[in-house]
């Protein structure tokens, strides 16, 4: 006979403002094995804990029901509180009385009932509840980390030095990511490459990273602890094992007209070449796109078009035949910092449901930048060598407009957060250009002043009262050209007037988006992301740097609008949490997986062609003699993530999914139906 | 493809020769216009500005005495119609409870099956038509495509294109062989209803106008707004008779005309204030392949003959 405890829990207001936990607590009381139930103001507190494992000693009981929130919010602290007890805790289940009842139904009368039918169930299953033992697998300890930002480079620093194996895949031909790209960060001034380069060159020459840029995770296999991750190197065209880099093949190449993406195309670069002089690896590239060489043989040129590099190189490191290649790696974790990309300011968006501004001009009026550009523009290591030089005619330019929340906090462009960096980042490009030119005006319209940081506040101020910059509360409704002059039409709100000006450059301040391709990345891990695209932390409170896959983590701008400060805070988070995971020799899971009957499985395999996971393998089911009688499917506990999918699929009903069994759930539905 | 056709007050008035360049090009390019029997105001304007349930009640009428007479679409040419029929629609479609009290007001059940659509948006439709019937392409002539307010704004309610940066008239223009220049004030107000009651500022808007688009280095205008072509046209005669130059304004349908070969009379291209002669001119001219025409070409064209042109009124 059972002895089932039920714990009706208040959880203050949430659960008592509708449900009468009293009468909650008395009505199971009465049901047949139930040998005791009390309700308590607050359940998972110290004391509401302390009557569950008291009940349990003194009432000897067999099973525990906790009626309160989400098994996802406190299932674990009860378990716990039912171990230390000394019952099994897959003995202890909740009811979901909050999230399932009480947030959801304002009539008090019904929402009762409601508890106790939902209370009534969970007491049927618990009946049914056998002891399971934790699962406990071996630990991998090497982490990936995706994406070599600046919270990449953090996170992937901070795991080595405590010891453990990293493996950092970049997309791009070298780290260093949007911050490389920088001229000096707020809210000190200091210069961006001066503080990143030195970080860049550690990473390369860590004994225990392993760099591999220009690459790509392709898929993603296993479990915390055990994943096995492939991933593709993207075809350099040079051997890396050859190249010196001393850069006689980009002085070679003859395509010198390439947009370059590091100067967010207000510079060229030439299709055989390294981003920036300070890359790291640094080992050229051939852009494949625009390589005369390829594009001959692309067009079924039987002579080579061209092959100058190849000629160049000393070394005979360039080899136009080298393809894409597969790795596989193991690791134990996963960090996510795949950054950022600025919103596209014009009509092409790269995801559906943003609109643009048509209205700004930007892409077909030269003098229309973004933040982005601007940054090249004020960089020693930029096109104009740090002048500030606009880039239709190279002029100084005399007055800039700056133009804040382009796309962030806009619903009617798709975009409703706020991006975080750019307020500060404009009273910086406002500082830099009256640092660099002394009669020049900055403008900035923007529509509220968010500097919340240590120093931030301070430094905005200090770009008005200090270096003069004027601030214009409103919108720019239009911005033209005029002969060589931006016109910028906007609103003061503050002074309800329209304001005109002519302007020599305007620089919009553009949104935040994750990076583009996250989706399939997210879906290639199993991370949720939110309707951005940005991927989901497991609690936006207590778990920020965990996502709802177990081991894999994530840093940076990829999870919400980050700025350094808050990127590199984040990587060292995910660092300490993988080192604490790879502290373990065991990992535990949940015994909750799929577990197969072999006498009654027929072997027909519906469950294999179904799993999401790959967890069911072929079993082989020999007599004493050693003949083969059948083959069973058979599920790796290891691997099975416990979805119930094969036992839903089961013709022969063989495979039990552990703590929902089928008598289990007919149970609770009887229950229901009683 | 048969298209039911709602002309509106303008165009049998003010915009007449909207009306008859649009009858005009409709059969070449395969569109049967079919009017809308018993058709009454759109209620732009008054209706508009004074009582909300009759801005909606009155569009909702005309479209459901097409949903009677068996079309799924009407065509409006005047933008101010265009818009309200598909503000209407709009309207009723997220507002329940104001759905629910038109069909008594009208008299009649209100379906909001018929799309409303305009003529930049018929036209460019029709672009693989249009090329194909064009024997008179209009190259070397430049054209500024102004759009005005109410064509594509609100965004929610006109959605045929992007309503700061849109491109469908540029599209039609440049089937017919013309280039379509580039310039600033495509989407700005001409003044629209203010025309009678503020017309100094009306004049002032559409001076900006005007100089913008002969900056830019138009030929002439191109409209789809009987309200724009009055301000832009008919305003003006005020700014030539100060000695400015004169920049022919046309509807895009009659634009349209002129390269499918149709004679500037048929297409009411004589019913301007400002003379379009010295534009039909070049219009018609037989181009050889490489254009010898020298920019400067325009003025003297349109200097000849100012006041002879100038026949038709309201």
């Amino acid at each position: 006979m059972s002895r089932i405890g039920v714990f009706v829990c208040h959880c203050g207001e949430n659960i008592g403002r509708t449900v009468d936990g009293a009468r909650v607590a008395e009505e199971l009381g009465t049901l047949p094995g139930v040998a005791h139930s009390v309700d308590y103001k607050y359940m998972c507190s110290d004391p509401g804990q302390a009557l569950i494992k008291q009940a349990i000693t003194d009432k000897r009981l067999t099973g525990v029901v906790v009626a309160a929130c989400s098994p996802h919010m406190h299932e674990k602290t009860f378990r716990r509180a039912a171990a230390g007890a000394g019952l099994n805790p897959f003995l202890c289940e909740m009811a979901n009385i909050r999230e399932h009842c009480s947030w959801i139904h304002e009539d008090r009368e019904a929402a009762t009932e409601k508890a106790i039918d939902l209370g009534r169930l969970i007491v049927e299953k618990v009946k049914r509840n056998v002891p399971l033992e934790t699962i406990r697998i071996p630990v991998e300890r090497r982490a990936l980390v995706i994406g070599g930002g600046i919270a990449g480079i953090q996170a992937a620093l901070d795991i080595a030095d405590g010891g453990a194996e990293v493996i950092l895949v970049e997309k791009e031909p070298s780290i260093g990511g949007h911050m490389s790209q920088l001229s000096e960060t707020f809210p000190t001034l200091d210069c961006s490459q001066c503080i990143l380069t030195p970080r860049m060159v550690e990473v390369y020459q860590h004994p225990r990273i392993k760099l591999m840029a220009y690459s790509e995770v392709d898929s993603v296999e296993g479990y915390i602890g055990n994943f096995r991750v492939r991933i593709r190197q993207k075809a350099r065209s040079v051997d890396e094992t050859k190249c010196n880099g001393c850069g006689a093949c980009q002085k070679a190449c003859i395509v010198k007209n390439v947009p370059s993406e590091f100067d967010a195309g207000l510079g060229k670069r030439t299709a055989m070449y390294v981003p920036f002089p300070q890359a790291v690896p640094n080992i050229p590239v051939i852009d494949r796109d625009r390589c005369a060489y390829f594009k001959g043989k692309a067009r079924g040129m039987k002579k080579d078009a061209c092959g100058k590099c190849k000629e160049a190189c000393s070394r005979g490191a360039v080899d136009f035949t080298q393809e894409d290649r597969f790795v596989t790696e193991k690791v134990g974790a996963i960090v996510v910092a795949t950054g950022f990309d600025l919103y596209s300011v014009g009509k092409e968006q790269s995801s559906p449901g943003v609109k643009g501004y048509g209205e700004y001009g930007y892409g077909t009026i030269p003098d229309v930048i973004d933040g982005l550009q601007f940054e090249r523009l004020a960089s020693a290591s930029g096109p104009t060598a740090g002048k500030i030089l606009r880039p239709s005619d190279g002029k100084e330019p005399k007055r800039i407009v700056f133009l804040q929340c382009v796309g962030s906090r806009d619903p009617a462009k798709g975009i409703d957060y706020c991006s975080k960096v750019c307020c500060m980042y404009v009273a910086k490009h406002t500082m830099l250009y009256r640092h660099k030119v002394h009669d020049g005006e900055a403008t900035v319209f923007y529509m509220d002043v968010r500097a919340a940081g240590k120093g931030y506040e301070e430094f905005t101020r200090r770009a008005v009262e200090e270096d003069g910059a004027v601030y214009v509360r409103g919108r720019v409704s239009r911005i033209w050209r005029e002969g060589d002059v931006v016109k910028v039409l906007g609103f003061d709100t503050l002074n309800g007037t329209p304001v005109a000006i002519d302007a020599d450059m305007v620089v919009l301040a553009t949104a935040i988006k994750p990076r583009k391709g996250i989706e399939t990345l997210a879906q290639t891990l199993s991370v949720s992301y939110d309707r951005y695209g940005f991927i989901n932390e497991a609690h936006p409170k207590l778990r920020p740097v965990e996502t709802n896959t177990a081991g894999v983590f994530v840093a940076g701008a990829c999870q919400a609008p980050r700025d350094i400060p808050d990127s590199v805070a984040m990587a060292s988070a995910t660092a300490a949490k993988i080192l604490g995971l790879f502290s373990n020799e065991m990992l535990e899971r949940e015994p909750t997986v799929a577990r197969v009957d072999a006498a009654l499985c027929a072997g027909c395999f519906h469950c294999e062609r179904v799993c999401p996971y790959g967890a069911v393998e072929h079993k082989e089911i020999r007599d004493r003699k050693g003949r083969l009688l059948k083959v069973v499917a058979d599920v790796n506990p290891g691997v099975c993530q416990g979805c119930g999918t094969c036992q839903a699929t089961c013709p022969s009903k063989s495979v039990e999914l552990m703590g929902f069994t089928d008598e289990q759930i007919y149970a609770e539905v009887n229950a229901l139906a009683l | 493809m048969r298209v039911g056709y709602y002309p509106g007050c303008s165009l049998h008035g003010t915009a007449r020769e909207f009306d008859e360049s649009l009858r005009a090009v409709a059969g070449p390019l395969g569109l049967e216009l079919v009017e809308v029997d018993d058709w009454s105001c759109c209620g732009a304007t008054s209706a508009h500005a004074t009582n909300h349930l009759l801005s909606v009640a009155l569009p909702a009428r005309n479209l459901a005495l097409a949903a009677e007479q068996g079309h799924d679409q009407v065509l409006a040419p005047c933008a101010a119609c265009y818009n309200r029929l598909a503000s209407a629609r709009h309207a009723v479609a997220s507002d329940a409870a104001l759905a629910a009290q038109i069909p008594d007001l009208i008299g009649r059940p209100f379906p909001n099956s018929v799309t409303a659509r305009n003529v930049v948006e018929v036209l460019r439709e029709q672009l693989g038509t249009l090329r194909k019937k064009t024997v008179r392409p209009l190259a070397g002539l430049k054209i500024a495509c102004y759009y005005g307010c109410l064509l594509v704004r609100p965004s929610e309610v006109c959605t045929f294109d992007d309503p700061e940066a849109p491109v469908s008239m540029e599209e039609v223009v440049a089937a017919t062989g013309a280039t379509a220049v580039a310039w600033n004030r495509r989407l700005d107000c001409c003044g629209g209803g203010f025309s009678l009651s503020r017309t100094g500022s009306v004049v002032r808007l559409s001076r900006e106008i005007l100089d913008d688009a002969r900056a830019a280095g138009a030929d002439a205008i191109v409209v789809a707004c009987p309200m724009c072509h009055s301000n832009l046209d008919f305003r003006q005669g005020a700014l030539v008779r100060r000695g400015e130059a004169e920049l022919p304004v046309l509807f895009l349908s009659e634009l349209v005309g002129l390269a499918l070969g149709l004679d500037a009379r048929t297409l009411g291209l004589e019913r301007h204030f400002v003379s379009t002669k010295g534009f039909v001119e070049r219009a018609m001219a037989e181009k050889p392949a490489p254009a010898p025409k020298q920019p400067p070409a325009v003025k003297p064209a349109a200097a000849p003959a100012p006041a002879s042109a100038q026949k038709e009124a309201v």
